[in-house]
């Protein structure tokens, strides 16, 4: 009972707040309603048993992609006028795309129910008792530790990557030094001045 | 099996990994100044991994639960590969100090190690993440290394184009790899190669064919070559030269092992698509560069022509066929790393590099040397016998009218002398037009120790090593043909 309450719950605010994203007149707040998007879809996936993506949804897309998403919107000058006029444009090609998605979704819920696609059976399945985060922690230090580590080498590669192809010295800018700043004493920075009366100070 | 086991047998990456790291720091902190000092330990830190292959990491075995395998074919293609990453290190300094006036930065030898480790992880792959990953950690730092010189534009191109393209390789490749898992229920070579023996649907070979499509990609075979004369005409000489040698024997040693260890039951299957890559890469590297002027171009498509060959061999399915891929590979990178050598000492007085092929013009009057090793090279690569390149052709043809591939044979060997044509235009142009301005003479012993060093190899000289060679890669091929 409970689950069905939250199941409906989530989806209607999935869809609502996914309807309000394409709907909303300002960019900002799209943003905004796709992140609750998402929160209710992660929700989704706790539901199934599905704790893993459920954590991965929120910490990847709600904390990073939406985050990027919003700094990318708030930095374009985006004018909404000239995005309804583009909306008539490609409405064809939309409608095209939404066809099939809607098509591939009623061929795929037919196959579905006429018996799912004859593949192999895993070779190591699952303990139904174990929690998915568990059995995926267990084998990514373990049996896959030597694909893990060289997984970050690969970030290690693409950090070192951005900073090769962009960074660059550039002149003229006031950097911190703060041994400096610590070695420096009052009688180098301050001195005492007596102004004369009526006059100002020279600096 | 206990770590300990495990990472004596990994030795070689392990080697790379933590002297990458190392180097990373001290070149964080000592700047474009220290970047000679980087180099060198850079090339000491690959032949530390050479070293290493000397232990377990040559005969040891399955490591990591199945994840990697340390064998002999494994460490052969090391040799190869670290070799070549060596030399691409050597070469670079000189070529950016000239070209840009300012030091190289030291992250260039810390990316090439990080390379290398990748390909070592591809040639030792016996499972398709190993797989994946590996690859990728090669393909991420090699795009970089394309666009180092950034102010460039052709080299910033460069970059971009392989990213994108390369991308694209990465996703056919991963498509193809999800397809084999979900059909065969593993990502193990041994439980893959388990599943095409049993009988299978149809999904598993269409896996197949992503794969090798994703392979062939990375290999520049044709129909998947078409990034490769771009790329290698805008990125810097010296990494031009590291991608025509190393990533292609690791791709070459992966293309092998998948579809001899993962895929062998499957054989008739896919030789039908090496076949037609070997066919086609042959014919369109040798018809598409006849009319290149430009020598990085002409070598770029000698690269897809050769790929072409050593595909040959694989075709034929066998040890003598795996055998003759290494040799082919051996040799090839030798002729491949000298041309590219010669093409750094192509220069204007103010050392700005020259990359059309007339300024080679009457070479042999002006830098007789240069113009003789040259030739060498250009003969070599024609596959015209008494030189080296001749016995690498003469290997892959040999094992693939073994394996009673006649058509592919006869085929292979008329398209050769299509590809004769345009190396021997290289030689006339140096021997018999009028001289162009000579290029000013290089002072780097190491470029000509090289050069030398190379050109004695590919000379008539190699056959000394013929039965060295022959028995190292017969031993190589034997360790993926466990059953012979």
């Amino acid at each position: 009972m409970i689950q069905a309450i939250a199941f409906y719950l989530f989806a209607i605010i999935v869809i609502g707040s996914a309807a309000m994203t394409i709907s909303s007149r300002n960019p900002v707040h799209s943003v905004m309603w796709l992140i609750l998007a998402f929160f209710n879809a992660a929700g989704l996936m706790v539901l199934v048993g599905a704790e893993f993506i459920a954590m991965l949804l929120v910490i990847v897309y709600v904390g990073a992609v939406a985050v990027l998403f919003l700094f990318v919107v708030m930095m374009l000058d985006i004018e909404v006028a000239q995005l309804r006029a583009g909306v008539a444009r490609y409405a064809a090609l939309g409608l095209a795309l939404a066809v099939a998605l809607a098509a591939e979704i009623l061929i795929g819920i037919g196959a579905w129910s006429a018996g799912g696609l004859k593949i192999s059976q895993r070779i190591a399945p699952i303990d139904g008792n174990v929690p998915n985060i568990q059995a995926m922690g267990q084998l990514l230090y373990t049996r896959y530790l030597f694909v893990f580590e060289a997984a970050g080498f690969v970030l290690l590669v693409a950090m070192i990557g951005a900073i090769v192809l962009t960074h660059r010295q550039r002149g003229g800018v006031k950097g911190q030094n703060i041994s400096r700043q610590n070695a420096r004493r009052p009688q180098d920075a301050t001195r005492n001045v007596q102004p004369p009366v009526g006059q100002g100070v020279q600096l | 099996m206990d770590y300990a086991a495990n990472l004596a047998m990994t030795l070689p990456e392990v080697i790379l990994g933590v002297g990458a790291i190392v180097l990373m720091l001290v070149s964080a902190w000592g700047g474009s100044a220290s970047t000679r000092a980087v180099s060198w330990t850079a090339v000491a830190v690959l032949a530390g991994a050479c070293l290493a292959l000397l232990g377990p990491a040559s005969y040891g075995g399955s490591a990591f639960d199945g994840l990697y395998r340390a064998d002999a074919f494994a460490a052969f293609a090391k040799v190869l590969i670290f070799i070549a990453s060596g030399v691409a290190i050597l070469l670079a300094p000189d070529f950016f100090q000239r070209t840009t006036g300012d030091d190289l930065r030291p992250e260039y030898p810390v990316l090439i190690l990080l390379s290398a480790a990748g390909m070592g992880m591809m040639v030792s792959a016996s499972d398709l993440l190993t797989l994946y990953v590996g690859l990728e950690l090669q393909s991420l730092a090699a795009y970089v290394l394309a666009s180092f010189m950034r102010r460039d534009t052709r080299s910033a191109e460069a970059g971009l184009k392989y990213f994108v393209l390369g991308a694209l390789a990465s996703g056919i490749l991963l498509y193809g790899i999800s397809l084999v898992y979900g059909f065969s229920g593993t990502t193990l070579f041994g439980g893959i190669a388990a599943a095409y023996a049993a009988p299978h649907s149809l999904g598993l070979l269409f896996g197949l064919v992503f794969v090798f499509a994703g392979l062939a990609f990375k290999l520049a075979a044709v129909p998947f070559h078409m990034w490769t004369p771009d790329v290698y005409e805008g990125a810097p000489t010296p990494v031009t030269a590291f991608f025509a040698s190393a990533p292609k024997v690791a791709a070459m040693g992966l293309a092998v092992r998948v579809a001899v260890e993962a895929m062998g039951p499957a054989t008739d299957q896919w030789r039908q698509i090496v076949i037609f890559a070997a066919l086609a890469s042959i014919v369109l590297g040798a018809v598409a560069a006849i009319g290149q002027t430009n020598i990085k171009r002409l070598l770029a498509y000698s690269s897809i022509n050769n790929v072409g060959f050593a595909l040959v061999g694989l075709a034929a399915g066998t040890p003598e066929g795996v055998s003759g891929v290494l040799i082919y590979m051996t040799i090839y990178i030798a002729m491949t790393l000298g041309s590219f050598l010669i093409v750094l000492q192509m220069r204007d007085d103010d050392g700005q590099p020259i990359e059309n092929i007339a300024a080679l013009s009457g070479m042999s009057r002006t830098r007789p040397g240069l113009a003789a090793a040259l030739a060498i090279f250009m003969f070599s690569l024609a596959g015209i016998p008494p030189l080296f390149g001749f016995y690498a052709k003469f290997a892959v043809f040999d094992a693939a009218v073994r394996a009673g591939l006649f058509p592919l044979a006869a085929v292979g060997i008329a398209a050769s002398t299509i590809g004769a044509y345009y190396y021997l235009r290289v030689v006339k142009t140096m021997y018999f037009d009028d001289p162009a301005p000579a290029f000013p003479k290089g002072n780097s012993p190491v470029e000509g120790g090289l050069i030398v060093l190379t050109a004695a190899f590919v000379s008539p000289l190699g056959y000394l090593a013929i039965p060295l060679l022959g028995g190292w890669t017969m031993t190589a091929a034997r360790a993926l043909f466990p059953a012979i």
